[in-house]
Formats: C-alpha cells, structure tokens, sequence
C-alpha cells in the first residue's frame, strides 16, 4: 500500500436468505475484516438484502484467466454423457 | 410524558446532530455508517415523539413536539447537544452515550409501560449494535496513530463532565422508577462504569477521574449550543406555521 | 503469479495479449473481434481483453459518474438539519446516504478496470476530473429539495436506465442496483413538489421558483447535442452508451411535461409545446455558454462544493490512518501469538 491512508478493497458476498448461497454483490474499502463487516452491512445489507457476510480481500482471490476460457471449459461441452437425457428409459417407467 | 420526552429529544438531538456529518464524513463507507446511526435515532425519536404527542393530547404531533417546543422545553441530557467537533469527539461522545444508552435500555425492556417496553424491544438491537461500532471505532483511534490517540483522549476528557448527568436522578426519575416504568439510574452508572473502563483499557486509554459534572439538560436548562441547533431545525416549519410539508 | 490478479492488471493483460495474438488468424484484428463480441450483445468482464481507449473511456465515465454522486451528497445534505418534518428529514437522509452508496458502487465498478479509488478523488479534489454540474447550483430553498428529486434525479435516471444495459459487466450491474434504489429518490422529490404545489401561496411561490431554476440546468445534465458531442459516436458504437444525448433529453422532457403540469407549475419555456407530427414535445434553445461556463468552474457553487470536498478528505486523512495503524498492530499481534 503505497497510501498510508488508503484502505485496501474488500469483496463481499451475502447471503440473502437461508438456503441460499452467498452470492458476490460488490467490493468496498475497510483497514480489516471486522471493519468489512461492519461496512458491507451498512453499504450492502440497507435494504434488508441480506442475513450473512463473507468479505474477502480482494488480493486473495485466484481467477481463472479469460485468455484460458477454451482449455478451461469448452472440454465439457461435448461430455454429454454427464446429463441425463443422454440415456434412453423407456416411458412406462415413469420419472427416474 | 415528561419522562418519554426525555428519551425522545435525546434520540433527536442526537440525530440531528450527527446528520451533520452526512457528505461530510472521512471516508465514503463511514460517511454511509453514520448515517446509518443518525437514522437509527431519528427512528427512535419519532416513535417516542409520537407516544409524548398522545400522552399530551392537545392536537399534538410528532412534528409539533419537535419543531414547536422552545430550548427550555427540550429535556434531552446535555452531552448529545455539544457540537460534532472532528471524527475523534463525534466517536467519543457516541461511545460514552451509546454504552449509557445500552444498559439504560436494556433496563427499559422490563418497563411496566407497554409502550415504552415496545419501544425499547425496538431499539434496543439498533442501541446494541451502536454501541459495538463506537466502541470498536474509539479502540481504532486509541490503539491506531500517536495522532488518533492523542485527540481522542482529548475529546474522552474534555466530555467526561457532561457524563454525570445521565445518571442523575431527578423526581420525574425516582416517581417512574417506583412506578415499575423508569429505569433506575444507579444500576446503569455502575454498569456503564464498568464498561467504559474495560473498553477504554484496550483503547489504550485513561479514564479521567470523575470530578465537577455539568448538568440541568433534563430539567430544560441547556447549553448555547442547543440553541444554535433548534434555529436551524424549525425555522422553515415556524416561518409558515400553517403550512404542512 | 499472473492470475493472482482479481483485477486483470497491467501485466496479465501483456500476458494474455500476446498469447491470444498467436492462436489467432491475422485477418481479424483484437479490435474488429472486440467490436464484433460487443456487436452481439455480449458483456464486457474485467480480465477480458479490451481495447486500451475503451477502458480509459470507462474509467473516465464510471469515476466522473461517481464523483457526480458524491459531490451531489452536497446541495442536498446542505437540508438535512433544516428538513421541516421528521418524516422529511428521515427519507432526506436515506436519499443522500443512497448517494454515498451509489458513488461507491461506482467506484468499485472503475476499480474493477484498474483504477484505484484514492488515484480517482485526488483527480477530483485537484479539479483534474469532472463531475456533473448540475452540482455547482445552489439550494436556497427547500423547495430545491423537490426539484432536485423531481428533475435532477429524473434526469439521471433516464440516463441510469439506459446504463443498466451497458457493454461493461462491473458497470452495468453496479447500475441495475442503483436504478432500484433510486426509484424512492424522484418519488420523494415529486411528493415534496405536490405538497408545496397543493400548500399556501408562499409554498406554490417557493415550488415554482425552484421550478424555475433547475428545469433548464436539468436539461443540459444530458450533456451537449449530439452534432456537438464528440466522444459520443464511439460510446454508442461500444455500446458504453445506448442512447444519444439528444434521444435522452427528448425522452425526459416528454415524461416530465405532464408532470409539471399536474403540479399547476409552469415550465420556464416559451417556446415548449407539444409537436403532433413528430409525436414530442418542442423546446427552446438551451444556453450552451451558461453550460461551458459552469463546466469551467464558474458556477456559482464549484468552489464551495470542491473546498467541502477537501475538508472532509483532509480532515478524515489521520482517521482513515489510524485504523491502517491499528489494523497492522493486531495483524502483526496474531502473527507473533502464532509464531
């Protein structure tokens, strides 16, 4: 931090409900976790938008790289034996 | 009444006091977290603006209650009408009212006054997390800078003598005491005794030592300031006192 | 080590540039692929490749676009304490606190491109960026509180709607979360003006007046005509911007015509009237000079406004040191406890 006053950026994920997951709904600035916290609620959470916090800093987070998209992801584009509607069941057997 | 007005204009002063912070604050996530603070009270301030107004009857309204009651008839403790000052006395004055505040509204959720007991059930999550962010932010500015502890001792012992009036108690206090729907001070000046001084410990800093405590907010005697702060307040409401908005 | 970079830095962006030059034919250029992906509606992410001139576009526009927030805090803030109800004063304060939400989720959104949020208010404070000037006006009254919610925010909507469905990812969804909280801002801001509309002839007077005032620097917030927008067509093109300054403030006056008129207020313009051929509304010239004038610094509130923004930046400087200081203090007292 080249800013003695420059707090560093924070992702926050929240989740809405139980029974969801935490989803990522933004960043914000805090010195520390406690602090994120405590501003993730107050920036992200004033329309009841949510009942639990996740913030992470941003530079711990590892991102696959757009540049590797097709090595990455298109090898399971043709796995179509994954899904189910690869195998054949006759009809009268109902919903499996 | 008297006594709920006590509650309600700490609430609005309060307030009103810290939404002068807004656009103004150090930094955007803490301008939002005052805020937040401010609304909080103003919320509180209503609810029980609106119960004094009934109680009072008259035609009385919340907006009467606040922008039609001259300086010698607002009842709020002192401590919340002094001026913002810099982050550090703002952050000060929060953590030595909200921890009051705390422990008295914890006793007000036994109120035998269902709707002050309501009221405080309301409040008392806001209170609690008020308390947890100013004493969290006084141990930052304690342990944080030579400079950030410098100034926030400063503000801790230039605010200590309107400290003792909170827990003063006055006839309207002893009568709701003894009627089961006050709160008795002397439990929460222990309390907040306690509190105060563990917390100031971790911030690394002196609790001064209780000396000559400035009181008669209560009792509708104010500071200067308190004046300065109603003029703004209700000038446009007493400019067109017919008038709704 | 590259692809530690949330972000997308400077270097990744060498890295995968150069990588994804090879694999590529030569007959398309990384800025005909560029135009094409964007052509087919697809977003923008911050890691993806982009065209250097259209990421310092973005830069420009989202942090102009927050500081705009953040200095629009000012004019309205300026009423909190003097707000005449308690029930105005709460919804005030929710509003101007939205727009210290709104500049930070702005913010954010520049910083998803590289930019960093202190590099971005310094260029603010020193007057090296912009920020809307609709600010640089003054609110003398409460009625401004009205017309500020009524047309100003009005004004930015029509152009945050459109925004919602910009190329840029970060930027987008930052606006999709702004449109839904600012739908109570220009409700709060009509409701004042029918209180005051429907009030004492000294309230109607005042709602009027304010009327007045901001109805011509509302229509110039969308900026120049677009004969004289020259950054404009490439916006468009990159689909940053979906609609053209002069389709936005056409849209504007149509929808907030009637709304005057249901108010009983007049529109400060001779020359308005309603084009049946053309389906709109017909409007006199806006005073360009006024514009450029207040744009270079000479409206009658920029220096107020900027001398406020220091102030606060400059007063918060030990406090947003000071929970650093404390913050490495416990980070190095965890790491000694678990030496």
């Amino acid at each position: 931090m080249s800013n003695k006053d420059n707090w560093k950026i924070w992702e926050i994920f929240i989740r809405s409900r139980n029974g969801l997951s935490h989803k990522h709904v933004g960043s914000l600035h805090a010195p520390d976790a406690e602090m994120a916290i405590k501003n993730a609620r107050d920036v992200y959470t004033r329309r009841s938008e949510g009942i639990s916090i996740w913030v992470v800093p941003s530079e711990s987070i590892t991102a696959s790289s757009p540049d590797e998209t097709e090595p990455l992801f298109t090898p399971a584009d043709d796995k179509v034996y994954r899904h189910p509607t690869f195998y054949d069941i006759p009809d009268e057997i109902g919903h499996m | 009444m008297e006594y709920t007005l006590r509650l309600g204009d700490n609430a609005l002063i309060l307030g009103q006091r810290l939404g002068e912070w807004c656009g103004h604050g150090p930094v955007l996530e803490q301008d939002i977290a005052l805020s937040n603070v401010a609304l909080d009270h103003l919320g509180q301030a209503r609810m029980l603006m609106q119960y004094a107004a009934e109680l009072k009857g008259e035609g009385y309204t919340e907006d009467k209650m606040a922008f039609f009651r001259d300086i010698t008839e607002y009842h709020n403790c002192l401590l919340v009408e002094l001026k913002n000052g810099d982050w550090g006395k703002t952050i000060a004055r929060q953590f030595l009212f909200d921890t009051f505040n705390y422990f008295f509204y914890t006793g007000l959720l036994q109120s035998k006054d269902e709707r002050l007991q309501a009221i405080a059930q309301k409040a008392i999550k806001e209170i609690t997390y008020h308390a947890q962010w100013s004493a969290e932010w006084l141990i930052r500015l304690g342990d944080g800078t030579e400079e950030s502890h410098k100034r926030v001792q400063k503000a801790i012992d230039a605010l200590w003598e309107w400290t003792g009036e909170l827990f003063e108690m006055d006839e309207v206090d002893e009568k709701m005491c003894e009627a089961g729907i006050g709160v008795d001070l002397a439990g929460v000046k222990q309390q907040w005794h306690e509190k105060t001084a563990e917390i100031l410990e971790i911030a690394t800093l002196k609790k001064p030592e209780d000396g000559w405590m400035q009181k008669g907010g209560k009792q509708g005697e104010h500071t200067e300031y308190l004046g300065y702060m109603l003029a703004e307040m209700q000038h446009l409401p007493r400019m067109h006192p017919e008038a709704s908005w | 080590m590259y692809l530690r970079d949330f972000y997308g830095k400077a270097i990744a962006r060498i890295f995968v540039t150069e990588s994804t030059v090879k694999i590529m034919t030569k007959e398309t250029s990384l800025e005909d692929r560029f135009q094409q992906y964007v052509d087919g509606e697809n977003k923008v992410e911050p890691k993806d490749w982009m065209p250097e001139a259209y990421r310092k576009t973005l830069i420009r526009q989202i942090s102009q676009h927050a500081h705009s927030e953040v200095v629009g805090m000012l004019p309205e803030a300026n009423w909190i304490t003097r707000a005449p109800s308690l029930r105005r004063k709460v919804a005030l304060l929710a509003k101007v606190q939205d727009e210290a939400g709104h500049g930070l989720y702005l913010y954010s959104a520049a910083e998803t491109l590289g930019a960093d949020r202190m590099d971005l208010i310094k260029d603010l404070l020193s007057g090296k960026a912009k920020y809307s000037s609709i600010f640089n006006y003054p609110t003398p009254t409460w009625a401004d509180m009205g017309a500020i919610g009524w047309l100003v925010d009005g004004a930015a909507i029509a152009n945050q709607v459109m925004l919602c469905r910009t190329s840029y990812g970060p930027y987008a969804r930052a606006m999709v979360r702004i449109c839904k909280e600012e739908s109570f801002h220009q409700r709060q801001g009509y409701e004042i003006m029918m209180t005051l509309a429907r009030g004492s002839e000294a309230q109607k007077k005042m709602a009027q007046d304010a009327l007045n005032r901001w109805w011509w620097p509302s229509l110039m917030m969308f900026g120049p005509t677009d004969d004289h927008s020259p950054n404009s067509a490439q916006s468009m093109k990159w689909k940053i911007k979906r609609k053209s300054n002069d389709e936005l403030r056409q849209e504007f006056i149509d929808k907030t015509v009637p709304q005057a008129e249901f108010l009983g207020l007049r529109v400060p313009d001779d020359a308005l009237r309603w084009n049946e051929e053309r389906g709109h509304y017909d409007h006199g010239e806006i005073d360009w000079e006024e514009f450029y004038n207040v744009i270079k610094g000479n409206g009658p509130c920029n220096k107020q406004r900027m001398d406020a923004r220091n102030k606060a930046h400059d007063a918060g400087a030990w406090v947003r040191e000071a929970a650093n200081a404390y913050a490495a203090k416990q980070a190095q007292k965890k790491q000694s406890s678990a030496a």
